[in-house]
């Protein structure tokens, strides 16, 4: 499983930015980002390459954060490989709450997801040959 | 229609000194009998009923704060019986808990009555159709001037608050040519019926309206009169002495007439308690003077105000109360809803997703006053998921508006992002231009 870090961020101009400049300037290099907005608040969820680093330097700066478990799978290059994933997900009863994709070092791609049930999706996708990270 | 009761809002300030002393003599006797807290206070100041002997004794007697109704919660302060009591008002109080007013029939009488005098004021008489679009309920507003209303002998429209459409279709087809409701409702009328063409004296017949519940300015009133081609009278009311009625302008707005044959103002600096001279700025404090359910002597309004005793080109000879400058608590109005910064606290601090560190911003938008609280998430919260966060904030708003009786929108911020002060806190930042 991959550990995820979620920060809160008030719906205010340059809030992602002094987010961002806060890992600069603790050195943690980010592999993948996605922002989740409202009408009143974001939240950014991030994948580092040094999570203790970038939590210990984030709340130091004051930020809400909280660090989750998702679900890591890797897609292979070809048209449909989301689709049947996700197909076999909801077969097995699988809800996601939130997923987004992202490269990883090694170039293929990949998406990590959020789900009540970690350890039965991570079930599936092994049985269904996919490469769960 | 020039008065409703011509006697006494007309008479000699020699007369109607004779009448306040006799009055207050027969007050603090009642008092003393019947009310458990009065003689308690009384006695500790070693005060006889006896003592007092006109109304230019009233300075001896105790003063009445908030927190002696909310000691007395709920019956108290009652100097009647139940089987005399015939009604309840209450409005909010600083802990959540209510302050609570106890009516007998004379009280809701002579209440109805004050509000009739105001009615006329406004230009009202026994042909009016009223228009009453303060709500009804526990606050005073509503039932207080509808019983005025029919006092009057004028027929009331009971439209209570909110559904403007309805409102409109009323006042249009019924023909009100007097409504009752909040300053700012009537500007939020008048938009409405600037946009659906509707047109004052044409096919609106509103000549006189009476507000009140919330601060409002000469600006305002200007603005009221132009647009509506209307008199606009501002009136003084609190549920503790008597909703609205207690004071109320007349077409030359001199200050608002205080019906001050039953219920006696005084001025009184807020600090040292000293009582003021006409003309100077304090807190505005009231005693009864006929109240039979729950009379108060010298309550705390926390209004702050002044009083006048020039003479009025209406004839009528009360001492008038100038416009409410401000409050010497922390009391918000919000929409004509007392809100207080403590009644928002109490709120927070049951709710375990947030930090009681909270900022209340008030604003007025197309004339609707809107309050907003900002408070801080738990650092213990889950923040990853927006549906979570999202519940936190709609429950908060749910449990603020069932505690608060009016609706604010809730801002979350992340902790430490409220400013915390050294000392008084500053919670509130009121930007409403008045």
């Amino acid at each position: 499983m991959i550990k995820q870090i979620a920060v809160f961020l008030e719906n205010e101009a340059g809030k992602a930015s002094a987010c961002c400049k806060v890992l600069k300037d603790a050195g943690v290099n980010l592999y993948a980002l996605s922002i989740a907005d409202t009408k009143e608040f974001g939240i950014m969820r991030i994948i580092t390459e040094d999570n203790a680093a970038a939590l210990s330097a984030l709340k130091s700066a004051g930020y809400l954060c909280s660090e989750v478990d998702l679900v890591g799978v890797e897609v292979p290059d070809r048209a449909g490989a989301l689709s049947d994933l996700l197909i076999a997900l909801g077969k097995g009863g699988i809800s996601v709450e939130y997923m987004y994709s992202y490269a990883g070092v090694d170039g293929h791609a990949k998406i990590a997801f959020k789900t009540a049930m970690p350890e039965k999706a991570i079930l599936i996708l092994n049985e269904i040959g996919a490469k769960v990270i | 229609m020039q008065y409703f009761q011509k006697d006494i809002e007309t008479m000699s300030k020699d007369q109607k000194k004779v009448l306040q002393s006799e009055r207050l003599v027969k007050m603090v006797k009642y008092v003393y009998e019947n009310q458990k807290p009065y003689r308690a206070k009384m006695d500790a100041i070693k005060l006889k009923p006896d003592d007092i002997k006109s109304i230019d004794d009233i300075y001896k007697l105790p003063y009445t704060v908030k927190q002696d109704l909310r000691d007395a919660y709920p019956f108290g302060m009652m100097a009647r019986p139940k089987k005399d009591l015939v009604r309840l008002h209450a409005s909010s109080a600083t802990t959540g808990k209510l302050t609570v007013a106890g009516y007998t029939m004379n009280d809701i009488d002579v209440w109805g009555e004050c509000a009739a005098r105001c009615l006329v004021m406004a230009g009202g008489d026994e042909e009016s159709i009223v228009h009453v679009a303060y709500g009804y309920g526990l606050f005073t507003g509503g039932l207080g001037m509808h019983y005025g209303a029919e006092k009057l002998g004028a027929v009331v429209v009971p439209a209570s608050a909110g559904n403007t459409q309805k409102q409109i279709q009323l006042i249009t087809d019924f023909g009100a040519d007097i409504i009752c409701c909040t300053p700012s409702y009537i500007i939020y009328l008048a938009e409405e019926f600037e946009k659906l063409g509707l047109k004052p004296g044409v096919d609106i017949k509103l000549k006189g309206g009476i507000f009140g519940a919330e601060a409002w300015s000469e600006g305002m009133r200007e603005d009221i009169e132009k647009r509506l081609g209307i008199r606009a009278c501002d009136i003084y009311g609190l549920s503790e002495i008597a909703g609205p009625g207690v004071a109320c302008d007349c077409q030359y707005k001199t200050g608002m007439h205080f019906q001050d044959d039953h219920f006696y103002p005084e001025i009184v600096d807020v600090d040292t308690l000293e009582p003021l001279p006409y003309g100077e700025s304090g807190e505005l404090v009231i005693t009864t003077l006929t109240k039979e359910g729950m009379p108060l002597l010298r309550y705390r309004t926390r209004d702050i105000a002044s009083l006048n005793d020039d003479p009025c080109p209406c004839g009528r000879t009360s001492v008038k109360l100038n416009k409410i400058t401000g409050r010497s608590d922390d009391m918000l109005i919000i929409r004509g809803v007392n809100v207080f910064p403590s009644q928002i606290e109490s709120v927070l601090l049951k709710n375990s997703d947030i930090q009681p560190h909270y900022h209340i911003n008030v604003d007025r938008v197309n004339n609707l006053d809107t309050m907003e609280i900002v408070v801080e998430l738990s650092p213990s919260i889950s923040v990853d998921e927006v549906a979570h966060v999202e519940e936190i904030r709609r429950k908060l708003a749910a449990d603020m508006a069932s505690a608060l009786s009016v609706s604010a929108k809730i801002t979350l911020v992340s902790p430490g992002t409220v400013a915390r002060s050294e000392g008084k806190a500053k919670r509130i930042t009121d930007r409403r231009k008045l």
